[in-house]
């Protein structure tokens, strides 16, 4: 991480009225740090949705309009709801590739490629078990999922371990393999040959399709979206191997020093964190698709990215973030259509939170509300 | 402190109670109005395939009592069928046409399943029986168009080389790359087409990487099958070559250049269906058509199109206007010799065989795979 | 009779050549920029942002102005703008530079498009090109001297880079703040303000990089313009071991590996073409495999920045 500088010389300390009668009494005292972690980015989200209101407002656009849209959109109604929770269901997974190998000090930003490849490795071991019980079929196919995906984060982090490549780069250029692979096998070696304008993988069959969740129209992906981030937690956070590997990010000299075994650390982290991706694109074919083919290329890698820097790389922030960020997806729909906005719109509002979050960032442990009294 | 009191979603919830009344209605619609929902997967205003469903929905947008509601940019995933149910629920959309091909299945099936009482018109797929019958799918057969616009270049290429800008190796896309070349060979039996595939429908450097290709070997005319032809257009007017144009008309991109184009004609398509839909007429689940059925058409010629040339063209266009031409007809053979339709064999536009494709005619210098 | 066009094979390593030069430049102008900032001690993975945001300024104020000229100038003003940006949310304590780079790539590519929506359509004047093979009968060869201006300052731009950064008094301040950011402070410079300008620098020439795809080749605005070459661009710098004459290499390799799947299909090779298509990203990963090592890999590497912690 960037070398703290310090505060510049002669900024000035922060002593205000307001400040003084907003301190927390010293029992909250304790609380007030981790109530810190939610006020600020609140706060900054707040802030973004104010930026580009006036953004919008710029364009001749009524931002109080712009509220209630992406309100109704992501969460007005139970329709809404439902469009949230099914955009939100890969993100979750994806943002687990990027948000496990950060413990580590590492950013990786493959999440993308685990999926596409995990994907394909999952059909095909839907396509090879043909006359197999669907059950097996799906548990077979997340398992190939997973260890597909898996292995190609693991690679990244092998090649940072062992040849020293800047995991950030390889992880990205492997994406592009990964398309270009999908391409080629779906094109190629593995098409169905009546798939004809759009070439495609055989189908997988109606009856391995994993259906919804009873009640709504969101597939069990979510759920086990859900499931891999709370195990992430309590894997990173009430584990040894989870201390061991934060030691590790924090200070890889003195996780060296102490023995740990930094290299399989990394290998491990970067398998799971695959494997999460590789889960999510298991659900894309079984869940949604059906089957492989370009389709399967549609982002979910790369907004996991944003959604596990903004949940500050903590596995079980990356749920409600997720949702969060599914909404303002599901709602883009709803800002074209009643205002005219244009699609790229989201983008623009997802990318003023990323930059108002990561700014805010520098608010941690300044402001005087949040210090205890007399400290 | 309570935190709560400045969470977002208060916030959110009292605008929200503010606006509700003076928000904008939501299709409070006349009652006899309908609303007819468009989903394009890429941008309006692409010089290309959308850009020709846009000026479709746009000749809609005309018609007194139809109400259209556009979204772009909409994944083939299932982000569409999120979108076609909120186009239903929030903008009581009754009529919906989802224009990319891979919208069809399983997304558009499943939302035809869903609501059988509305109607779902995809554009391109390939509807049978098994489908739901409240879902339909219609095309045109555009490579009549790309016939002629082939004859045309043919007569106009001195090198006798043409090129061709292609996207993927799939049926619709071989059947125009065919059409165009045997159109051409009418004017030069010698002439060669030499295809490339970019790899996917909008690659921009590809394409231009393409063209600057083809015209590396000699090419002169060019024309292409992507979703963006503007790029192709305009770096083959600038190296010198002439165009044919595919999807909407691109004489204005490069004047000098432009010889003619093969263009989709969904400006009389879609109301037509309106027309049909709203006095309770069911449209055919599987409708084609080409010329004759004004679902395609020929750009105007430009200027450099010789008098022999437009001769020619008109006569195949009449000819496959009033539905008295086959351009399949055999003795045909691929370029890798093998005969694929026999001497004696007319392959009608409706044959069902065209539609399964793989060949590239002979003439056509490149490979399906 | 001859032709003087009919080449055969050789089309194929000329179109790489063409390509190498074609392909190459945005690549050339973001590394070398990247590669300033880099040295400077900052990260800066925004650019693919910054680099979109030039296409679409670009072409938009040519399209205004008439003059691709002044578009090429408000694209590297755009670009310093992002590069500020960047820099002035990096300079807060406690930010991560990287995860601000994709903040703003992201941001930078969903304003471009969102400002670049009317732009789609219209046609805008385009920068224009020396012809270097005047002097030869065969068009592959002339198409493939035929060169951009833009390119020709870029391989200028090079060797000047390695100059300044070796012998003037900027060059050293800023490579004092990559190395050691204490030394630069005892020195009395502000180092957020040597990196500021490190980094806005870094954006112009990216916006410039940007807009020769907007308006020279593939030369005109739309949505798929980039496909991560900024991002590439950035991996680029690392390989060519933050000198700017290796960029030019590097950048170069790059172009012609792109051009690489086009030209065999014009001359009927075409199987497997996808993974032509990949071929550049291939090419990259595998050097820099051969070349990095867990103990030499950042040998070279700025001692501040962030990546090598």
């Amino acid at each position: 991480m960037k070398a703290d500088v310090g505060a510049p010389i002669g900024t000035p300390v922060v002593k205000s009225g307001a400040g003084e009668f907003l301190r927390l009494p010293p029992f909250t005292a304790k609380i007030g740090g981790a109530a810190e972690y939610v006020v600020i980015p609140a706060g900054a989200l707040l802030a973004s949705l104010l930026l580009f209101g006036i953004f919008v407002a710029l364009f001749g656009k009524n931002p109080l309009d712009l509220y209630f849209y992406m309100y109704q959109g992501a969460f007005g109604t139970w329709f809404s709801w439902q469009n949230t929770l099914t955009r939100a269901a890969p993100l979750i997974l994806t943002a687990l590739c990027t948000a496990l190998p950060a413990q580590l000090g590492m950013v990786i930003i493959g999440g993308e490629g685990a999926l596409l490849i995990g994907a394909l490795c999952a059909t095909s071991a839907a396509l090879a078990m043909p006359a197999a019980p669907p059950l097996v079929v799906d548990i077979a196919m997340a398992i190939a999922g997973m260890i597909g995906g898996g292995l190609w984060i693991m690679l990244s982090g092998a090649l940072r371990q062992y040849r020293g490549v800047n995991e950030t780069i390889s992880s990205l250029l492997l994406v592009y393999i990964a398309l270009a692979i999908l391409n080629f096998l779906v094109e190629g070696p593995m098409r169905d040959p009546t798939s004809l304008n759009k070439p495609s993988t055989p189908e997988i069959g109606a009856a391995n399709m994993i259906g919804s969740i009873p009640g709504t129209d969101v597939h069990w992906g979510f759920m086990f979206g859900i499931i891999a981030a709370v195990l992430s937690y309590i894997l990173i956070y009430h584990t040894v191997f989870g201390f061991a590997a934060r030691v590790a990010g924090g200070n890889l000299r003195a996780a060296r020093v102490v023995g740990l075994s930094v290299g399989k650390l990394i290998l491990i982290v970067c398998f799971l964190a695959g494997a999460a991706a590789g889960l999510a694109g298991m659900f894309e074919v079984a869940a949604v698709q059906g089957r492989a083919n370009a389709n399967l290329a549609a982002g979910y890698g790369f907004a996991g990215i944003l959604v596990a820097f903004l949940a500050r790389q903590n596995p079980l922030a990356v749920i409600p973030v997720a949702i969060l960020l599914g909404g303002i997806g599901a709602s883009g729909g709803l800002l074209q259509r009643r205002l005219g906005l244009p699609d790229a719109s989201v983008l623009v509002l997802e990318g003023v939170i990323f930059v108002m979050v990561l700014a805010s960032d520098t608010l941690y442990g300044r402001l005087s509300i949040f210090r205890a009294k007399g400290a | 402190m309570n935190f709560d009191k400045i969470s977002r979603r208060g916030v959110l919830k009292g605008t929200a109670a503010l606006t509700i009344g003076s928000v904008l209605p939501m299709s409070r619609a006349l009652a006899a109005d309908t609303t007819i929902g468009f989903i394009y997967v890429g941008s309006r205003d692409d010089y290309g395939y959308n850009q020709a469903h846009a000026a479709g929905a746009a000749a809609l947008k005309k018609m007194p009592g139809i109400k259209v509601v556009e979204e772009e940019k909409v994944p083939e995933t299932d982000a569409v069928e999120k979108t076609m149910e909120s186009m239903i629920n929030l903008d009581g959309a009754t009529l919906l046409f989802p224009t990319s091909f891979g919208y069809y299945n399983p997304h558009m099936i499943k939302m035809a399943q869903k609501f059988p009482k509305l109607r779902f018109e995809h554009c391109g797929g390939l509807w049978t029986d098994k489908d739901p019958k409240n879902a339909g799918s219609y095309f045109g057969y555009i490579d009549e168009a790309q016939h002629v616009a082939g004859i045309v270049a043919g007569y106009s290429s001195k090198s006798g080389k043409l090129g061709f800008v292609a996207a993927k190796p799939i049926p619709q896309v071989l059947r125009n790359i065919n059409a165009w070349t045997l159109g051409a060979k009418l004017a030069n039996p010698k002439i060669t087409t030499q295809v490339i595939f970019t790899g996917d429908w909008s690659m921009p450097v590809k394409e231009a990487e393409a063209t600057n290709s083809l015209i590396d070997q000699g090419v002169d005319v060019i024309t292409c099958h992507v979703d963006g032809p503007k790029t192709v257009v305009e770096n083959a007017a600038r190296r010198g070559a002439m165009v044919t144009g595919y999807h909407v008309n691109q004489a204005v991109l490069a004047p000098k250049a432009y010889l003619t184009g093969a263009e989709w004609n969904w400006e009389v398509l879609y109301p037509r269906f309106a027309k049909m839909f709203t006095s309770g007429e069911t449209i055919p689940n599987f409708y084609r058509g080409g010329l004759k059925e004004e679902i395609v058409k020929v750009s105007p010629y430009g200027d450099m199109v010789t008098a022999e040339a437009k001769k020619k063209a008109d006569e195949v266009k009449a000819a496959l206007t009033s539905g008295n031409y086959v351009i399949f007809k055999g003795p045909i053979a691929d370029n890798k010799g093998k005969t694929v339709i026999d001497a004696g064999v007319s392959r009608g536009q409706t044959d069902p065989e065209l539609e399964k494709m793989s060949y590239l005619v002979e003439g056509v210098i490149g490979a399906t795979s | 009779m001859a032709d003087p066009g009919n080449i055969g094979l050789w089309t194929v390593p000329l179109a790489v050549l063409g390509g190498a030069v074609r392909v190459s430049t945005p690549f050339l102008f973001v590394s070398l920029g990247e590669c300033i900032t880099e040295r400077s001690g900052r990260i800066n993975l925004g650019l693919e942002g910054t680099l979109v945001m030039g296409a679409m300024a670009g072409y938009g104020i040519s399209y205004l102005t008439g003059s691709p000229w002044v578009g090429v100038l408000a694209a590297g003003v755009t670009g310093a703008g992002m590069g500020a940006l960047h820099a002035g949310i990096c300079g807060l304590p406690r930010v991560n530079d990287i995860a601000v780079g994709i903040a703003l790539m992201l941001f930078g590519v969903g304003l471009a498009f969102y400002l670049g929506k009317p732009l789609i359509e219209p046609t805008a004047p385009r920068l224009p090109a020396i012809d270097f093979g005047w002097w030869s009968d065969i068009p592959q060869l002339r198409a493939a001297l035929r060169i951009n201006v833009l390119f020709i300052i870029g391989v200028l731009l090079a060797p000047v880079l390695v100059w300044a950064l070796r012998t003037t008094r900027w060059g050293l301040i800023i490579r004092t703040a990559g190395e050691s950011s204490d030394a630069a402070l005892a020195m009395g410079y502000s180092v957020n303000f040597i990196r500021l300008r490190a980094t806005m620098f870094g954006g112009f020439l990216a916006g410039i990089g940007g807009s020769f795809l907007s308006l020279y080749y593939p030369g005109s605005w739309n949505e798929g313009l980039s496909s991560g070459q900024g991002i590439t661009a950035v991996a680029l710098v690392i390989f060519a071991r933050w000198n700017p004459m290796l960029c030019l290499a590097a950048s170069l390799l790059f172009g012609g590996a792109a051009a690489l799947g086009p030209a065999l299909q014009s001359v009927g090779y075409s199987h497997g073409y996808h993974l032509f298509n990949a071929a550049p990203y291939i090419l990259t990963l595998l050097i820099m495999i051969a070349t990095c090592s867990p103990k030499r890999t950042l040998i070279g590497a700025p001692a501040e920045l962030s990546i090598t912690r």
